[in-house]
């Protein structure tokens, strides 16, 4: 599905990406782990194409998509910060974002799970941060697409906001789609991860399953188990 | 582009600064009682203001609407796509202020038919073009500066720069280089600053009795023929599609 | 008055001689030979058709006159028509081709020593000197045209040139592509009044040494130079245009070395200098409108005891430009567009002085470049604060009752 090799970023002196090698493949929910500063949203952003590499290569689905954008038809993104023009109401913001691209949406399905109608006509700079983030995961899964990419999709959000974010996420993974998140919280990442990929200065440090996290740590929970990764390494 | 635009026209901003012009143009008129006279005083304020307001508008929306942007770049949309749409969302949505805020009262007050239609359509055209100008340079200014209080200040600095100081330091070289032959000088000093442009644009159909005073022989090909206004017209859409070739050029390598 | 004494002098001689016909078919075919046998007060009356002649020198008082398109023919070889008598009047005429020399100052009609003489609606075409007149006095010139081929200053001659005359009444003519359109040198009360005078390369209107002189209701337009006064005293101009008048040298009205002079209700509309002015004394400027010329009034050298009152300045480039800190002239009560005082009183006046000499027109005095920095606002600035305390203008020239409204 998607395929990334020795891909390098720095910004000035500070290198982020050194060489990385990853390959997703079709269908599950991976989940890109690793501490602040390790490159997790550069590297989403490399395959999104907003953050230009200094070298390397991504392909997804055999095609290499460096320069390319129509790709992006194909993939829904839920970016870290949710700020939306403040002049325009919610309505207007998802029928100017369907108007992108050509195809059937159920935002008026997502948009009744997470109870947004009454905000419909209000002007996005009026809404709390939490109903921007509702907005932000309507405005992503509206299109259906086979890679959804999510940038730590549970900030500002409600519990039973975030319940429905699950559900929508595993009903996501049955119908055969690639989710890749980023996230902090663990109960999440234990709850939801088929695979897990470890980020650290710029390379992967571990992909696997969370139990073979837990066996290669030695640990029984997963916060545990990456305090252990990041001790041993900054020994 | 049509979000932008559609946001713009929307935004409160967008007619204050079109009544701003709708009350500047009627007061002018109403002070002067002369359609010629304002519109001297009408190329003041345009040569100056459109471009500080192009400037500011231009990195503030830039800044406001980052985030938007970023959402744009996730989407099946081209880099250039989406920069250039803001751009002349916000240029045309500035330039359409500029220019029906000034035009209605002046239409109102009888400018079709006076002596001075050409030299008013001549000034908002020069109008446009600035904010056109202004926006790509603050559009620039915003690509290369993630901080967004630099931003602001390289902005405010460029114009400041533009509109006053470089006319200080011209003026400054001209008179004390006066012994050396200084009129090709002082033409091409006047061609790379876009305010000084526009400036010799409109001053060339405002003024033209005392352009023709000068003896030189390259003022008076400049000045004297139809090539002085030409030459600054394509120079002045030059300085316009420079900028917003950057623009693209810029935006193709940026990391957000 | 003039004109009742001139009608009174011409009309027996209109009247009471016989008639002599000139034409292809008639008794006499050539015009000079139709002179020669004329007697004092006759009319010889010339038929339709063009005319060979050169050199035609009418010495007796008669009239002579055009029926129908008379083309005269001078084929570029000499003058065209010599008036050397007193009481002689040309009517009709349409002359062409008058030779040009550069020893000789060639004209389609020459009058020397003559007086009571009137030259009407006559074409002068193709001309060196369209009319030379020396030494005459007590004549008319009105509604003729007068026009050239020259190509530059020096090949041309003037089309009205008058030279110690007095009395002279010039009046409706259309006069261009000349040297000067009008030139008086040593002429005396005499009048120049209701003529068009453009495209001239020079001056549409040159006074040289002439006194007492009055010229009224003249249009000026696109000369080289516009309109000289030099050398003179008691000139009256009064309701004249100066239009476009555009060049480096090139101004609305030269005043040099002027003195009592009174210039009144005259128009001065995008002149490159309405009026420039150097060593002129007690000359009084009254309700003259001066709009969208490059500088308004420049004064060079020796001005004194000038008034500039109730004059309209609109939109100039400059209003006043002086070249010295010396002032001895007088501006009052003149409406200035760019005067942004207010008036408390609402009297019409404004209640703050305003300065008409802006730091930047001795900028470009010093160095004529910086021009190009007209209208900017850095240049605004530099003459705001001269304006707040003058340090290179004369301080004391001001207008202390400046109008607050364009004065009708």
């Amino acid at each position: 599905m998607i395929s990334v090799e020795t891909l390098h970023k720095s910004f000035g002196k500070l290198t982020v990406l050194d060489g990385l090698d990853l390959s997703i493949d079709e269908g599950g929910i991976f989940v890109i782990l690793g501490p602040n500063g390790s490159g997790k949203t550069t590297l989403i952003k490399s395959i999104l194409g907003m953050v230009v590499p200094d070298k390397g290569n991504i392909a997804i689905d055999g095609k290499p998509v460096l320069k390319e954008w129509q790709y992006r038809g194909n993939i829904d993104y839920l970016p870290q910060i949710a700020n939306f023009p403040s002049n325009l109401t919610v309505a207007e913001l998802l029928k100017l974002v369907k108007q992108l691209r050509d195809r059937p949406t159920r935002d008026q399905e997502l948009i009744e799970l997470f109870g947004l109608e009454p905000f419909l006509e209000k002007k996005l700079g009026h809404l709390s941060g939490g109903t921007k983030q509702k907005v932000n995961i309507v405005l992503t899964f509206m299109f259906n697409s086979d890679l959804i990419i999510l940038d730590e999709p549970t900030s500002g959000l409600d519990p039973i906001a975030l319940l429905h974010l699950k559900e929508l996420i595993l009903k996501e993974k049955e119908a055969g789609k690639t989710v890749l998140i980023t996230t902090h919280i663990m109960s999440f990442v234990e709850e939801m991860a088929d695979e897990i990929v470890f980020l650290l200065d710029g390379k992967i440090y571990f992909k696997g399953t969370v139990n073979e996290l837990q066996q290669k740590t030695e640990q029984q929970d997963l916060e545990h188990a990456i305090a252990q990764i990041l001790k041993t390494e900054h020994v | 582009m049509t979000y932008s635009f559609f946001d713009l026209m929307r935004s409160r901003w967008s007619l204050v600064y079109f009544g701003f012009y709708f009350l500047l143009g009627m007061v002018l008129l109403f002070l002067n009682n002369d359609v010629s006279k304002a519109v001297i005083t009408m190329m003041n304020i345009i040569v100056v203001l459109t471009p500080l307001i192009g400037t500011i508008f231009g990195v503030m929306y830039y800044y406001n609407s980052k985030e938007f942007t970023e959402l744009l770049l996730a989407q099946p949309l081209r880099r250039s796509t989406i920069f250039l749409g803001q751009y002349f969302g916000l240029a045309l949505s500035l330039a359409g202020s500029l220019v029906f805020g000034l035009g209605i009262p002046f239409a109102i007050y009888g400018i079709v038919g006076s002596g001075a239609l050409v030299s008013f359509i001549l000034l908002l055209a020069v109008g446009a073009l600035l904010t056109f100008i202004f926006v790509a340079l603050a559009y620039n200014i915003g690509l290369s500066n993630d901080n967004k209080i630099k931003g602001f200040g390289l902005a405010i600095l460029l114009w400041l720069f533009l509109a006053v100081i470089y006319d200080g330091m011209f003026l400054i070289s001209l008179v004390m280089f006066d012994d050396y032959p200084i009129d090709k000088f002082s033409l091409i000093a006047s061609m790379l600053n876009p305010i000084d442009l526009s400036r010799i644009l409109i001053i060339l159909e405002l003024d033209i009795s005392v352009l023709l005073g000068y003896t030189g022989a390259v003022f008076q090909k400049f000045f004297g023929t139809s090539f002085g206004m030409l030459a600054s017209f394509g120079l002045l859409l030059i300085w316009c599609a420079a900028p917003v070739a950057l623009i693209v050029h810029k935006a193709k390598r940026k990391d957000f | 008055m003039l004109r009742a004494i001139l009608i009174l002098f011409l009309l027996p001689m209109v009247c009471l001689g016989k008639t002599i016909n000139v034409c292809s078919s008639c008794q006499f075919i050539s015009i000079q030979k139709a002179i020669s046998v004329a007697d004092s007060g006759d009319l010889v009356l010339v038929k339709a058709g063009t005319y060979a002649e050169h050199d035609i020198t009418i010495d007796r008082p008669i009239s002579l006159k055009a029926e129908g398109d008379v083309v005269i023919d001078g084929e570029k070889k000499s003058y065209i028509i010599k008036v050397e008598s007193d009481h002689v009047s040309i009517s009709g005429f349409k002359l062409k081709n008058v030779g040009i020399s550069f020893t000789k100052d060639f004209a389609a009609i020459y009058l020397h020593k003559v007086e009571h003489f009137l030259i009407e609606d006559c074409t002068l075409e193709a001309v060196y000197f369209g009319m030379l007149i020396e030494k005459s006095s007590h004549g008319m010139i009105r509604n003729n045209t007068v026009s050239s081929e020259g190509t530059e200053e020096v090949t041309s001659g003037n089309g009205i040139h008058l030279w110690h005359c007095d009395n002279v009444q010039v009046d409706g003519n259309h006069l261009f592509h000349l040297r000067d359109g009008v030139y008086f040198e040593f002429v005396k009360e005499s009048t120049v009044t209701n003529n068009l005078s453009e495209n001239n390369f020079r001056y549409g209107l040159h006074f040289m040494f002439s006194n007492n002189d009055v010229y009224t209701d003249n249009t000026f337009r696109d000369n080289g130079a516009g309109v000289a006064v030099m050398f003179s005293k008691f000139i009256e101009m009064k309701r004249n245009t100066f239009i476009k008048n555009w060049g480096s040298a090139s101004y609305g009205l030269l005043l040099k070395e002027i003195y009592d002079a009174e210039i009144i209700n005259n128009e001065f509309i995008e002149n490159t200098i309405a009026i420039n002015v150097e060593g002129s004394t007690r000359v009084n400027y009254k309700h003259n409108t001066l709009k969208a010329n490059g500088w308004a009034v420049k004064i060079a050298g020796a001005c004194y005891a000038n008034v500039f009152e109730e004059n309209n300045f609109s939109s100039n480039a400059f209003d006043v430009s002086y070249n010295s800190k010396i002032n001895d002239n007088r501006f009052s009560g003149n409406y200035w567009s760019e005067y942004t005082g207010y008036d408390l009183d609402k009297d019409g006046t404004g209640d703050v002085p305003y300065r008409p000499v802006k730091l930047f027109s001795y900028v470009v005095n010093r160095t004529p470049e910086t021009i190009v920095l007209l209208r900017s606002l850095f240049v605004d600035i530099i003459n705001f604060s001269e304006k707040v305390s003058p340090v290179f203008t004369p301080d004391e020239l001001v207008d202390n009752a400046p109008k607050m409204k364009l004065i009708p």
